[in-house]
């Protein structure tokens, strides 16, 4: 008996072991994705170093330097390398302190969204019947309405700012998982290992998050991804309409209205904190095209 | 079919019933008070105020009002705006058209780019070529369409100077509305010089709110063009000795194109997010940025009734792409 259960506990180790080789291997054959997970390294380390990596305070103004552009630029200066804006804020340190909200943003959203849409798709798909079709309905109602619009509107219900713009977020999000899971879930319910579980004796509780959850894992990692990306584009969009973070935070859409009116005066004042938008969520989607690619048997040789 | 739509109906139903339940009661819970929000700067005295709130309704049980919109929807009477005492279905369809236009032209600039870049890309997979398309797609995909806009005004209005700023058409000329959009009225009116700059107040406006969808759509084209590809049938075209362009433009592309349909059909909804963006970018008269306008100005049954509008259009549009995909693909209806 003893010796049983020590083969019970090696074994599934060496298995994670060579599956995490083995999803290295197909996730290292797409270069992309390797590039994407090296920048979004960078950005991380960007994030957690930013206090020691910004030249200037993200709000301090300097009056003798309102609009300077970029330092390769006629009248650039060496101390704000990409520039200021109209109050004289160093773009280059806000950007970096910017990096710390949007990768904030995209944790928190992915988190809330996951781990909700994950409880309720699991219920749904376990218990069937009309808790199931109660539950897609309220789903179906929440993907009816464009996400932006239904957050826009949800920010302006809860105000504006950024708790309540992740919160709207995260909620617009959640359906995809929710209806992910509960596919997953009653694709392997009626397999036979869940059937032996439950003979064995497992409970409801154990049956739904430990015995079928981790084998749904693979497509709801692929859509986390995809929803990291989302949320902070839509985060982005909303501190752009004036609806998520609110100035003088440097979250980079909020930058982005403050700078509107520049457009045609100050093109880096507009340029900078929109591409460093594009790098992030540009970095995240490699990422996920390679995880699908290395995670979904199916996609894997197409 | 007939059991297939009506299937599908049974589904809808219950649906937009969530909806309007939602819309409704959002506008419960907005902060700040309409009735008071009314009388502007001036403080209202509480018999005004119960006046007020009698005569547009608020003050009966929460049900009672439900219904009572409900009733009027049906009528179609979405109620009035607040802030510019009209009806709200009649600015709907003054501003709707505007939308539509937009939306066509960026869905039209989507397919005609996305569909022959996705079929190359297949064809010549792992070439410089579909490297090339697959990345920029996947740019296009990542993109944050706001800056976007904001860049090509940098580019093609400011240096450039070729495409005008914001709006649908220069304010030198007028003609009164005869189907909505300006494209067609500009040509109508027969002014010279209408429609050319008609024309290009589109232009940007089309693009950022094409990208996505193009980006989607060759993206989808690519991958449903591989997987008809690898087919036995279409080894078997081949092999009876089929010129290329017959086996990839009859044989492959017939059947890869109708998760690319569904893929179209749910652009929809994208687009008319992206609306909202993008006609706030460009000032743009349509419905995007009249729901935007509306979210700041609190104008609560414009928000109410454009968020039942536009689920209701979403919902009508992806029951169309349902019931076409039905025809295309028979399998689908059992």
């Amino acid at each position: 008996m003893s010796n049983d259960a020590v083969t019970l506990t090696t074994e599934p180790v060496v298995k994670r072991d060579r599956r995490a080789a083995e999803f290295w291997y197909y996730f290292s054959e797409n270069k992309g994705a390797v590039l994407g997970l090296i920048v979004f390294a960078l950005l991380v380390v960007i994030a957690l170093l930013a206090s020691v990596l910004a030249p200037h305070a993200p709000s301090a103004q300097y009056r003798d330097a309102i609009l300077v552009p970029p330092l390769w630029l006629e009248g650039g200066r060496s101390a704000y390398p990409l520039g200021t804006d109209a109050v004289g804020r160093d773009i280059l340190s806000r950007l970096i302190y910017g990096a710390q909200y949007s990768l904030f943003i995209g944790v928190v959203v992915t988190t809330i969204a996951l781990v909700g849409g994950i409880v309720i798709g699991v219920i749904a798909g376990y218990a069937r019947g009309w808790v199931d079709t109660v539950i897609m309905r309220v789903m179906d109602i929440i993907l009816a309405f464009p996400s932006l619009l239904l957050a826009l509107v949800l920010v302006a219900v809860l105000g504006p700012g950024l708790t309540n713009a992740m919160i709207a977020i995260a909620l617009v999000l959640q359906p995809h998982f929710v209806r992910l899971t509960r596919a997953a879930v009653m694709a392997e319910k009626s397999k036979d290992y869940v059937t032996a579980a439950r003979v064995a004796g497992a409970g409801h509780f154990r049956l739904m998050f430990k015995t079928i959850l981790p084998n749904c894992m693979a497509p709801l990692i692929v859509q986390a991804t995809l929803s990291f990306s989302n949320a902070i584009l839509d985060a982005a969009a909303l501190g752009f309409l004036g609806m998520g973070a609110q100035p003088p935070t440097p979250e980079w859409g909020t930058m982005l209205a403050e700078a509107r009116e520049f457009i045609l005066r100050a093109w880096w004042v507009v340029t900078f904190p929109g591409l460093a938008i594009l790098i992030t969520v540009l970095a995240i989607n490699l990422v996920g095209d390679g995880l699908r690619d290395a995670l979904d048997p199916k996609l894997k040789r197409s | 079919m007939v059991r297939f739509l009506l299937g599908r109906l049974a589904v809808l139903i219950p649906t937009f019933i969530g909806v309007s339940i939602i819309a409704f009661s959002f506008i419960r819970l907005l902060p700040g008070d309409p009735v008071a929000l009314l009388s502007g700067e001036r403080v209202m005295s509480p018999e005004r105020h119960a006046i007020i709130s009698a005569q547009l309704g608020f003050d009966r049980p929460i049900v009672v009002q439900y219904l009572d919109y409900i009733w009027g929807i049906l009528r179609g009477d979405f109620g009035t705006s607040i802030v510019t005492k009209q009806p709200i279905l009649e600015s709907f369809f003054a501003l709707f058209p505007a939308t539509l236009e937009l939306s066509i032209c960026a869905i039209l600039f989507a397919i005609i780019l996305g569909i022959p870049a996705g079929i190359f890309a297949a064809i010549k997979r792992g070439s410089f070529f579909d490297q090339t398309i697959m990345g920029t797609a996947l740019v296009g995909y990542s993109m944050p369409i706001f800056w976007w806009g904001l860049l090509l005004i940098i580019l093609f209005s400011g240096i450039l100077q070729w495409t005008p700023v914001s709006g649908r058409i220069s304010l030198l000329y007028f003609f009164p509305p005869v189907t909505g959009f300006m494209l067609i009225d500009s040509l109508i009116s027969g002014q010279a010089g209408a429609f050319k700059s008609a024309a290009s107040h589109l232009i940007l406006p089309t693009i950022v709110l094409g990208t996505i969808p193009l980006a989607v759509i060759a993206r989808q084209t690519r991958s449903a063009m591989l997987e008809v590809l690898s087919e036995d049938y279409v080894r078997t075209a081949r092999a009876k000795g089929l010129s290329p362009l017959r086996v990839i433009g009859v044989h492959a592309l017939r059947n890869a194109m109708i998760p690319v349909i569904t893929t179209i059909g749910l652009q929809v909804g994208v687009m008319l997010a992206g609306a909202i963006l993008t006609e706030t970018i460009f000032s743009w008269p349509g419905i995007g940025k009249w729901m935007v306008d509306s979210v700041f100005r609190r104008d609560y049954p414009v928000i109410q009734g454009g968020l039942l509008m536009i689920a209701a259009i979403i919902m009508v549009v992806n029951l169309i792409v349902d019931l076409l995909y039905g025809l295309i693909n028979p399998r689908i209806r059992h």
